[in-house]
């Protein structure tokens, strides 16, 4: 045993241990991220199913997807309010995603194994998700068109079938009109909200001027005014359009109801389809996911201002980070008289570092916000005020503060790569009569640029997986416009923005419905670690670039 | 002929050539007088006073820590990047002080070029080690510095063995070959003279003959003056020899007369390897 030890084996298998316990964390880890979040798109099994309690008089008839179940004590199923069958210990619930929110509110609800009997995978039951109130379950009765029943039972579902591409085009165009166009009417409107009052406030103009510039922008504001009636018109007869076309369902329990087409996102009969077409629904479902606008409080529909706002996000941060460590970094390696004072600066810098990120979040929120953001307004946007324009959390208040937050990062990797370019190689410029400036521009940056992508590449990763410091800074619910855009300016860094990490906290935890955002959380973080994932790469392939360009014999 | 046979030939018209040759009849390209240099405290340099003739080589001998690269460093002002290092007295390149005021550091080290102990290529291709010099001082034409890209490798005898790998990393390169590489790169600018500190205390034998070769052929245009370890080396390649022994110019002279009839005893008992 004694000799065991000396050998060294122990170590070896405590490294390799370490080793296998981070990678079956991380692995793990991903793999349960991955399962949860990509298995929420593949379309369920509908079942429907008997439940009578002892207390029910009649039994009722229930439909959903069956989300998961569990095996309890009796006891605690007491303590928590089921009725359970005497003399039993333990019992079998299960959680059935119910759907027509609009008729019953609870959509989730835990039945007891029990109590329920008949189960059933009718075929022709349909799940329709929805522009509001989520998802429906129940069957087609009827197709309607302006109100008078034209189909029914099964030709119902092939007229609805075959008007539902249309009605998808129509919606979506409709999105467009509102998005885009009104968009830009609203945009317009309210720049010339702000020039009329700035013409009201310059007091150094006469009268008959500002009163020419007035009317100037109150034609103007005709126009935008006229073209908005026009594109209301247009939708509004799109919207009529679409409102002709209705189907009335039925409910597992037999109640009626009507929904307009232009409600309807999306159909299926998940108890009716092969697998390719699952596989055709799942891929149509993933891609709305990832191109959609959220619904319904976030818990529904897509992510795509959130991965829009984080990318974003990360390139500003890092346009602001890499230039400002790399030349602090110069300045303190090259230029600075080695001494207590740089050394205490770069003691300073490193536990800049350690500093908890929420306490940039509120430096970021005094300083960028309130005192440069509502100082810009002061000067540049006063006819705005009292509304801030740059006086507000904003995209770009938000990249600052996280590249103040990974500055560090950045300054001690690139010292790090300065300080591995040695002598030899700086004096051997030198000796070619550079100046230190050209032997730093030309031969030591280049040299030293792996380093610097390797501070970019922790820079990247920790602001992509920050939030606490964007809550307040920046980042919100819900966005109503993305922070880049068709008006000009095209950039607009002074709009909050939506991010990944704060829609996994809004959805999982701060949403009235917790088991419909449930999924969604799990399908956020997916694409938020696959985002870290790809950004990294990204960094990564220009380093191993730059390094096999600048290959030196240490490398 | 192989290369050590061509190599001895040339030693040996170099050895021949030695006769009869006097620092009086030489036009002088540096001069030092009493030159002393201070790191801190500690005196490394004690007042010397050299003269270095027009092409040819110069070499400078003796025990480790003598002050003899210190010395060097002093003709291109590299000292000048050693915070605590101080010089007092004055060496002149064609007769202008090179520490005076007005003297622009680069301007000068493009006039005197160098060579270090290890190679020190720039971890770039082997075109752009060579064209470094001449783009820092704003040559771009790109026919301009193929023509002097190839000129300098060929003076530095590297020229066929490189021609089919130019855009290659220099690290690719064999010590030998890396250490020509360098010599090219300093050349390709077109100093006056050529410092080479050790330029073979790196290189296996077979490449430290090629540097002497071209050391010998080198001076044709350039003045040279080489610090050595190796007695043997400086008898080959110098024409003159200046023995230096902790911080003081003990003896200098054509190379002949020194190693054939040192005036120093100290000189004398380091030449037969009694010390040092």
């Amino acid at each position: 045993m004694n000799r065991w030890f000396k050998s060294g084996t122990p170590w070896i298998w405590l490294n390799a241990g370490a080793v296998a316990a981070s990678l079956v964390m991380v692995f793990g880890l991903i793999l349960m991220i991955a399962v949860n979040g990509l298995s929420f798109f593949w379309p369920s099994k509908v079942i429907e199913f008997e439940y009578q309690t002892e207390q029910d008089a009649e039994p009722r008839r229930i439909m959903g997807e069956l989300q998961r179940s569990e095996t309890m004590t009796a006891q605690a199923m007491r303590d928590a309010g089921f009725t359970v069958p005497e003399g039993q210990d333990i019992v079998v619930r299960h959680l059935i995603k119910r759907g027509n929110r609009d008729l019953d509110s609870r959509d989730f609800q835990w039945y007891l194994d029990d109590f329920m009997s008949e189960w059933d995978r009718p075929r022709d039951a349909v799940v329709l998700e929805r522009l509001q109130w989520g998802d429906f379950f129940g069957y087609i009765r009827e197709y309607q068109e302006d109100g008078e029943t034209v189909a029914e039972g099964a030709e119902a579902r092939t007229a609805f079938e075959e008007r539902m591409p249309q009605t998808r085009e129509l919606v979506q165009q409709i999105q467009r009109i509102e998005r885009i166009e009104i968009g830009r009417v609203n945009f317009d409107l309210e720049r010339l909200r702000i020039a009329q009052r700035g013409v009201e406030r310059a007091e150094e103009l006469s009268l008959e001027e500002r009163g020419r510039r007035q009317e100037e922008l109150e034609a103007e504001r005709e126009g935008l005014d006229a073209r908005y009636a026009e594109l209301e018109a247009e939708r509004n007869a799109l919207r009529e359009e679409l409102a002709r076309f209705a189907i009335v369902l039925e409910t597992a329990d037999g109640e009626h109801s009507t929904i307009p087409l232009s409600r309807i996102v999306n159909a299926w009969w998940p108890n009716d389809m092969s697998v390719p077409a699952k596989l055709r629904h799942y891929v149509v479902a993933f891609w709305d996911f990832m191109t959609g606008y959220p619904r319904e409080a976030n818990t529904e529909g897509g992510i795509l201002p959130a991965i829009f706002g984080t990318v974003l996000m990360v390139i500003l941060m890092s346009i602001v980070v890499t230039p400002f460590g790399v030349l602090a970094a110069i300045y303190l390696r090259e230029y600075a008289k080695q001494g207590p004072l740089v050394r205490t600066i770069r003691i300073s810098v490193n536990n800049l570092a350690g500093v908890p990120s929420i306490v940039f979040g509120v430096f970021g929120l005094g300083f960028f916000v309130y005192l440069i953001g509502g100082n810009i307004d002061q000067i540049f946007f006063r006819d705005a005020l009292p509304s801030p324009t740059f006086g507000s959390p904003a995209i770009i208040w938000a990249s600052l503060t996280l590249a103040l937050l990974t500055l560090p990062v950045v300054i001690v990797s690139t010292e790090e790569g300065l300080t591995r370019i040695g002598a030899s190689i700086r004096h051997g410029s030198l000796a070619l009569g550079a100046t230190k400036a050209e032997t730093l521009w030309r031969l030591i940056v280049p040299l030293s640029a792996p380093a610097m992508m390797t501070g970019l590449i922790l820079a990247v990763a920790r602001a992509a997986g920050e939030v606490a410091p964007l809550m307040l800074v920046g980042v919100v619910k819900l966005a109503p416009t993305l922070p880049l855009d068709g008006n000009f300016p095209y950039l607009h860094l002074d709009r909050a923005f939506m991010h990944l990490g704060f829609h996994i906290f809004d959805v999982g935890f701060q949403s009235p419905n917790v088991e419909a955002g449930r999924p969604l959380v799990y399908a956020t973080a997916l694409v938020l670690v696959l985002l870290i994932i790809v950004l990294n790469l990204t960094a990564i392939s220009i380093r191993n670039y730059l390094r096999e360009k600048y290959r030196a014999d240490s490398d | 002929m192989s290369d050590s046979q061509t190599h001895s030939v040339n030693v040996a018209q170099n050895t021949q050539a030695h006769r009869g040759l006097s620092l009086d009849r030489e036009d002088i390209c540096l001069t030092a007088e009493g030159l002393k240099l201070f790191y801190g405290e500690d005196q490394a340099l004690k007042g010397l006073d050299i003269r270095i003739p027009k092409n040819r080589i110069t070499a400078f001998i003796g025990p480790s820590g003598c002050g003899k690269s210190t010395f060097l460093r002093c003709f291109n002002r590299m000292n000048d990047l050693i915070d605590a290092a101080r010089i007092e007295g004055t060496i002149r390149l064609d007769g202008e002080d090179i520490y005076a005021k007005a003297v622009d550091v680069p301007e000068l080290r493009r006039r005197v070029g160098m060579v270090f102990q290890k190679p020190n290529p720039f971890p770039k291709s082997i075109y752009e080690n060579v064209a470094y010099g001449l783009r820092l001082q704003g040559v771009n034409n790109r026919r301009r510095l193929n023509e002097v890209v190839e000129k300098s490798l060929k003076r530095a005898a590297l020229w066929d063995e490189v021609k089919d790998r130019l855009h290659e990393n220099a690290f690719g390169l064999s010590g030998g070959q890396q250490q020509r590489l360098v010599i090219a790169r300093a050349i390709a600018i077109d100093p006056e003279v050529l410092l080479l500190d050790e330029p073979c205390s790196a290189l296996d034998p077979l490449a430290t003959l090629k540097i002497e070769e071209l050391m010998i052929e080198l001076k044709k245009d350039y003045t040279l003056v080489i610090v050595t370890h190796n007695m043997q080396q400086a008898a080959r390649v110098s024409d003159y020899t200046a023995f230096m022994y902790m911080g003081e110019l003990i003896e200098y002279a054509d190379t002949d007369t020194l190693f054939t009839s040192p005036a120093k005893k100290q000189t004398e008992d380091y030449i037969t390897g009694r010390f040092g």
